[in-house]
């Protein structure tokens, strides 16, 4: 048995070659600032972002037809509040909303329910945004738009699927030694997913919970097996994930969406790495596309290569200058999950 | 019955709203007056004058309603300046269909606060507007200053910080009620008229107070370490926060750090008086979970000592606390 504190002079006294760890999800990069882990370990041990923030990868085109949607008469877009600030081609939803756009925020898909109900003259577009833990959850209202027969609700999907952009980022950033796997998303998908993954490429997996204590424990485990030449996936989060995952979250939503080829902002189209609404459920779907995007994006702005782990948000030359929470130039700075966001927040961008 | 855009009229429909309820509520013999503006005869020294709007939504939450929070804000910013609260005015803009027992719900409960507080509502207006009917107050209040240079600015080397109560219960009040969750958090809005007094009766030399309202604790102590020319530290697991409101910002995303709070302060306080200060606060009216979280230190920015020895720099709020997507 091996105490907290054992853990915590292990990873301060580290001394070994230089390890470059990716916390794959926005809410690990957030725990780590909250509970100061940068100032526990050794700086030996390097923690970079990666792709965890589904607002960041969305596509401008994606936002571009929120805002049209908006704007046409009779019809409202309802959406998390993340997505009201980052910028389209032309205009975020913010922006829509403040020439004349319907655009309402809710904290739950399923409350729009009720609000097409109550309005049955206007036709809503929930804009379905997320990873594998919020597809469940579109899932279950396609159920209930289909079990009301609802007619005037429809959803604009942008589902990424992180798995896959993890392989991407395999194929093409040699530098990162070892991956902080996703915890809500292991949640559903499972641990298992993470097995050929660190086999084919030879590097840790693992998965961790979101506690300050969970983080040191799953970025001991990566450095006790890097030292030790191994490379597998381990599951720290044993408590919330299962080798198999959600089997009921999973299967509703192989009932309604199936895979697709998708375009991520500032990387590019990844193979299957998104899901759409099956043909069957196609009337269900506000018009989504999943074709490359082109993107006017700001000079300077290095959002790409914060997503991929190449480097830090403190990093980009427009951080905390131009670019603030306040003044968002790329969609990292905008979203609350987001790497330059987070970082802002943390590092006193303003200092 | 509702109101509708005769109410603001001026003419008799405005003078029944005044006399059936801010009279029947405010009740006291200055405003009874309905003179044109309050003559006020007391005012002895220096005195604190501030202005707030109310525009909080929904109306009426677990522990309160808008009419709690507009004579809690502004007596409490009165009082954080080492006043005692004495007058207030209230100003009301309210949008035509909004229920008239509603108006007197608030008009109730803003009278029994100013009771408690000891302040009288001395002058106040309405206004009837297109709309569906909101209800928006302001309210200005003066106080006499009982202890002088109470500042943000003077906040000194080894002062500690003492916490009056739990954070985040306002904030996460509200949003249950918006996003309706069913829980027992209550908003802890109340007027810190009895924790001041108290500090003040001791003889404390009080350096600054701040009441912990929009942006939460994380603001107000950026706000004394850029107008002290100062550094703070507070220590994580000092911090009282409740298991609800804790379990609540798991589930959301939510930092507690940054949550508003409408009847929770700090006070700074030399540090020989610490102990002092802790057991005043502690023993009067909504200070009973109050600690001392942390100092005054050399430096420029806000420092959190993690329950796990780490560091976390904490800075300022920006835009708004909205809960995660993913």
């Amino acid at each position: 048995m091996i105490t907290l504190q054992q853990v915590k002079d292990e990873l301060k006294s580290y001394n070994g070659r230089k390890i470059k760890i990716m916390e794959v999800c926005g809410t690990h990069t957030s725990s780590i600032f909250k509970n100061g882990i940068r100032s526990l370990i050794s700086p030996q041990i390097q923690l970079i972002s990666g792709p965890g923030c589904p607002v960041c990868v969305t596509s401008s085109a994606y936002i571009d037809k929120l805002v049209e949607h908006s704007l046409k008469e009779n019809c409202c877009v309802l959406t998390f509040g993340d997505m009201m600030k980052v910028k389209g081609n032309k205009l975020s939803l913010t922006e829509a909303k403040a020439t004349g756009g319907n655009v309402r925020i809710l904290y739950s898909p399923l409350s729009s329910i009720k609000i097409a109900m109550e309005n049955s003259n206007t036709q809503f577009v929930f804009a379905a945004v997320g990873f594998e833990t919020t597809t469940p959850i579109y899932s279950l209202l396609i159920e209930e738009i289909i079990k009301n027969k609802i007619k005037n609700l429809k959803i604009l999907t942008s589902l990424k699927t992180i798995i896959p952009a993890l392989s991407f980022i395999c194929d093409n950033e040699e530098n990162i030694d070892a991956f902080l796997c996703p915890g809500h998303v292991s949640v559903i998908t499972g641990s298992s997913v993470y097995n050929d993954l660190a086999k084919k490429y030879n590097k840790p997996f693992v998965v961790g919970g979101f506690e300050g204590e969970h983080i040191l424990a799953a970025i001991f485990e990566i450095v006790r097996q890097i030292s030790n030449n191994e490379h597998c996936m381990k599951n720290m989060y044993v408590n919330a994930v299962s080798n198999e995952g959600n089997k009921k979250a999973i299967e509703i939503t192989r009932k309604y969406f199936c895979s697709t080829d998708d375009y991520w902002r500032g990387i590019g189209v990844i193979k299957n790495s998104a899901l759409k609404l099956r043909p069957e459920y196609i009337e269900y779907d506000a018009g989504s596309d999943f074709a490359e995007s082109v993107e006017n994006n700001p000079k300077g702005c290095r959002c790409t290569d914060v997503i991929l782990g190449r480097i830090n948000p403190v990093e980009c030359p427009l951080f905390g200058k131009t670019c603030t929470p306040l003044n968002a130039i790329g969609p990292c700075m905008v979203s609350t999950e987001g790497a330059c966001g987070i970082w802002y927040k943390n590092v006193g961008g303003n200092k | 019955m509702k109101i509708d855009m005769s109410y603001g009229s001026g003419g008799k429909q405005t003078s029944n709203l005044i006399n059936d309820i801010f009279l029947k509520n405010f009740d006291n013999e200055i405003l009874n007056k309905l003179e044109d503006a309050a003559v006020l005869d007391d005012i002895k020294g220096k005195i604190a004058y501030t202005t707030d709007s109310f525009v909080v939504t929904p109306l009426f939450f677990n522990g309160g309603n808008i009419g709690s929070i507009a004579v809690c804000g502004t007596v409490n910013d009165l009082s954080m300046m080492g006043a005692i609260p004495k007058y207030l005015t209230a100003g009301f803009i309210i949008e035509e269909g909004a229920d008239i027992e509603t108006i007197d719900e608030i008009a109730r409960t803003m009278g029994l606060i100013a009771k408690e507080a000891n302040v009288k509502i001395v002058a106040g207006d309405t206004k009837v507007i297109e709309g569906k009917g909101g209800i928006y107050i302001n309210t200005s209040g003066i106080g006499e200053i009982a202890q002088n240079g109470v500042s943000i600015s003077n906040c000194q080397k080894g002062d500690v910080i003492i916490l009056s109560g739990n954070l985040g219960d306002h904030h996460a009040a509200i949003m249950s009620k918006r996003m309706e969750i069913e829980n027992n958090i209550m908003s802890d809005c109340a007027p810190l008229t009895s924790i001041v007094n108290n500090l003040i009766e001791n003889n404390i030399n009080i350096h600054c107070m701040r009441d912990i309202t929009r942006g939460g604790l994380a603001t107000v102590l950026n706000e004394v370490a850029s107008n002290s020319l100062c550094g703070v530290e507070i220590y994580e697991e000092l911090l009282p926060i409740s298991n609800e409101v804790r379990g609540f910002c798991n589930i959301l995303g939510l930092d507690p750090l940054y949550m508003a709070n409408e009847g929770k302060m700090i006070a700074v306080v030399p540090q020989n008086k610490a102990d002092i200060a802790l057991e005043a606060v502690r023993k009067s009216k909504y200070g009973k979970n109050a600690q001392i979280i942390g100092k005054i230190v050399n430096g420029k920015s806000v420092n959190m000592i993690t329950a796990l020895k780490g560091n976390r720099i904490i800075d300022i709020l920006y835009g708004e606390g909205l809960p995660r997507i993913c």
